[in-house]
């Protein structure tokens, strides 16, 4: 089965310089493939390392060692040390990254939030207008509220414009931290259907689900991960 | 994306005995928003003043490519042409806008100044231009003929932007844009900012020392500290796994909101 | 050997020849010869204390002084006018110091020195007119900093200068400047054409005569040499345009010439009359033969 996603070896530590460059490791020797159509769902406790790991794999942490390669359009691209292009290019075409807050910016509507992805493809204005009414739909944002920015909306609400904004471009690779974590059950539902989808479609995914429904709905494999040096 | 418009390289500069900024490195790529953040004092103005080509650097050299001309060394471009590219090709966003702006003239003729400069000699085609651009930077067309000091802080700051950008410059270098406006007015600049270098694919330098400015506008960011450039990255790396010392403190100095 | 007065008879030995030294005069056709070759372009010079105050026509006495000979006839007008105080005063000057044959006859003339105005009879090959400036900088009004507005025309940027005929256009929805209309001169620097009205720009453009402009408090010289272009900036939805009367000369009945308003008398009743006073006088004479 062809891969999309690698991962060798993969160290990563926290350096605290105010605190005596205090050295906190996190990640040891990490490996991990992922092929299209698999959600792989990392499993461990808190605090373990699962969103420092999903976060690397985004680029938004750098890893002292080890590689991270995705293919990206025909191919393999290695993200730790990569040119922070090339890490751009790769998140605007192969890597969308739904995490449990939404980061607003002021005064934009929340369906121009949602339509951006699909633009910076080169998608045309209406078409990702469309798209973006389509998923705020299905998520059950009520359409009084998509000319609004999201600044100001609930928690659950801000969650469900970022699940849309990550999914309106289809990328090939999706990561998801918590994507369900302050959702009602009916919205719930919603976003393991439109994700559940995506994966069908051939993307593959890596997610940290706490909600054991959720990941028993979504994963196709478990991946523990643990603390370095704790019992395995 | 197959050179870049900006490339320093060794970029030094010193006053007297003190090193304003040291040995700076980078290349911009076409497109790209970097940010040189640091606190007051650290040298960020200093390095864009070199960038720009306001002032001499004492070593290392910065290289622009043109838009036709190929690549030029800015700091040896004779005079003439260095200042006809500042004027067409690049554009200057000043922290105080009284710097950027002519104060005595209409806000239709701050626009319009580059526009004749460049040989415009239609009254009616430069006033609709201006008309045009006042109204992209979200200031009512009544008052196109008032002068900019009539007007409130942030409204010259987006006239200073729409001054600039009239001559769809690709490279755009702005000094503390926000700095000494208050907060909403703050968010209205940054908006417009970031629609603007999204719609004309500018690429741009952006000197700040607010970290909440430069994670809406960058997408990289140069972290100065004592003139050297001490970590840089992708703005998300630098803000959410800073590494350097100093760039941790900055980033652990935040206010939360 | 100094050409002096003396020497010629004239009585006034303390003074050499024209009033200035030689050593002056001298620096001065320096500042004239380099003016002439760089058309516009203002020439720094060492200018002298006159013995009449600045702004009377210092710079433009000190051009005449140094290219007046004694074949010269030299004419001198204020306003147009050949009969005003500063033009006599300083016309008896150089009919003193320098023993020249005066008069009023702009075609009579070799030189014809000029507060704000151009003679409306045309000038021809050989003449020289000589311009009082009170300020050289065309720029200066809108860009304080002498170094700066040196190096605007150095490198030729003048989008400055198109503002300010922008913000006149915004303010009164037209060209409003009538005297000191801005001029690029042999296409390449923008000059002060001194505060003449702009009815008189279109006679600088292509003038056999030489112009040397002299302004005596900033000590600049420049010049347009015959058959020069001189184009009065503009828009092109906006072109230069000349002021037109209604009425016609009260005293020649001219049509084409420059008219000043008079009030002649208590009810406010005005008459207009030719600003040029020998023009004015040929057309008079002309109709009375």
């Amino acid at each position: 089965m062809p891969l999309v996603l690698r991962v060798q070896a993969l160290n990563k530590s926290f350096i605290m310089h105010a605190q005596g460059d205090l050295s906190l490791p996190v990640l040891r020797d990490v490996a991990l493939d992922v092929a299209p159509g698999e959600c792989l769902a990392l499993v461990g406790p808190s605090g373990a390392g699962k969103s420092t790991l999903l976060r690397s794999l985004f680029g938004n942490y750098r890893p002292q060692s080890g590689s991270i390669r995705v293919r990206h359009r025909t191919n393999w691209v290695e993200l730790v040390g990569a040119e922070p292009r090339v890490t751009l290019d790769v998140r605007r075409h192969t890597m969308g990254f739904v995490s449990q807050f939404l980061r607003v910016i002021p005064r934009v509507a929340t369906i121009d939030v949602v339509a951006e992805p699909m633009l910076r493809l080169g998608a045309s204005p209406e078409e990702a207008r469309r798209r973006a009414e389509f998923l705020l739909g299905i998520l059950g944002i009520p359409d009084r509220l998509w000319s609004l920015p999201p600044a100001t909306f609930s928690g659950g609400e801000q969650q469900r414009v970022n699940i849309a904004r990550s999914l309106i471009a289809e990328y090939p690779v999706l990561l998801l931290d918590e994507p369900t974590a302050s959702l009602d059950a009916a919205n719930r539902d919603s976003v393991i259907d439109l994700i559940r989808a995506r994966r069908k479609a051939g993307a593959a995914i890596v997610g940290i689900f706490h909600d054991v429904a959720v990941r028993d709905a979504l994963a196709t494999r478990l991946y523990p991960v643990d603390l370095p040096g704790a019992p395995a | 994306m197959t050179t870049p418009i900006l490339s320093a390289k060794g970029v030094t500069k010193r006053f007297g005995g003190r090193v304003a900024c040291r040995g700076v490195n980078f290349d911009l790529w076409p497109g790209e928003v970097l940010g040189i953040v640091g606190e007051s004092g650290s040298g960020k103005t200093t390095l864009l003043n070199c960038l720009a080509g306001r002032l001499i650097p004492d070593e290392g050299h910065v290289a622009y490519e043109t838009a036709s001309a190929g690549t030029v060394d800015v700091h040896r471009l004779p005079e003439a042409r260095r200042r006809l590219l500042a004027r067409t090709e690049w554009g200057f966003v000043h922290q105080d806008a009284r710097e950027g702006l002519r104060m005595g003239a209409s806000a239709g003729a701050n626009i319009g100044e580059r526009l004749m400069a460049i040989g415009a000699r239609h009254y009616g085609d430069i006033r609709r231009t201006a008309s045009d651009w006042l109204t992209r930077v979200e200031i009512g067309l009544d008052r196109l003929d008032d002068r900019p000091a009539a007007y409130s802080g942030g409204m010259r700051q987006r006239l200073q932007i729409a001054r600039n950008l009239v001559s769809n410059p690709r490279l755009v270098f702005m000094d503390e844009p926000t700095g000494g406006l208050d907060v909403s007015v703050q968010a209205r600049l940054l908006d417009l900012l970031r629609g603007l270098v999204d719609s004309f694919h500018l690429s741009a330098v952006l000197v700040t020392h607010d970290l909440g400015v430069a994670r809406l506008l960058t997408h990289r960011l140069m972290v100065m500290h004592g003139g050297d450039i001490v970590e840089t990255g992708l703005t998300d790396q630098m803000l959410d796994d800073p590494q350097h010392a100093y760039t941790q403190m900055l980033v652990a100095s935040i206010l939360p909101v | 050997m100094p050409d002096t007065v003396q020497q010629n008879g004239h009585g006034e030995g303390a003074y050499n020849y024209a009033y200035l030294d030689e050593q002056t005069k001298r620096m001065i056709r320096r500042a004239i010869l380099k003016a002439v070759a760089v058309p516009g372009y203002q020439v720094p010079f060492g200018g002298r204390e006159m013995p009449l105050p600045y702004g009377w026509g210092t710079g433009g006495i000190q051009v005449t002084a140094a290219i007046i000979g004694r074949d010269d006839t030299l004419k001198v007008i204020d306003q147009g006018a050949d009969d005003t105080t500063n033009a006599v005063s300083i016309r008896r000057f150089f009919a003193r110091v320098a023993g020249v044959a005066t008069t009023t006859r702009t075609e009579e003339a070799t030189i014809i020195q000029t507060r704000h105005r151009v003679p409306e009879t045309s000038l021809k090959d050989g003449q020289i007119l000589v311009f009082q400036v009170p300020i050289p900088e065309p720029l200066r009004m809108l860009e304080p900093r002498e170094t700066e507005t040196r190096t605007l025309h150095a490198l030729c940027e003048y989008g400055v200068m198109q503002v300010s005929l922008y913000e006149s256009i915004a303010r009164h929805g037209r060209i409003a400047k009538t005297y000191n209309y801005p001029v690029l001169v042999n296409g390449r620097y923008i000059m002060s054409p001194s505060p003449i009205p702009k009815f008189d720009n279109p006679k600088l453009d292509r003038n056999p005569a030489l112009q040397l402009y002299g302004a005596g408090r900033e000590k600049r010289i420049y010049a347009v040499p015959p058959y020069t272009s001189v184009k009065s900036l503009d828009f092109e939805d906006h072109p230069f345009e000349i002021e037109r009367w209604t009425e016609c000369c009260a005293l020649c009945g001219s049509t084409e010439s420059f008219l000043d308003e008079m009030i002649v008398d208590d009810t406010g009743k005005r008459r207009f009359i030719c600003s040029d006073t020998d023009y004015c006088q040929e057309r008079q004479d002309g109709q009375r033969r």
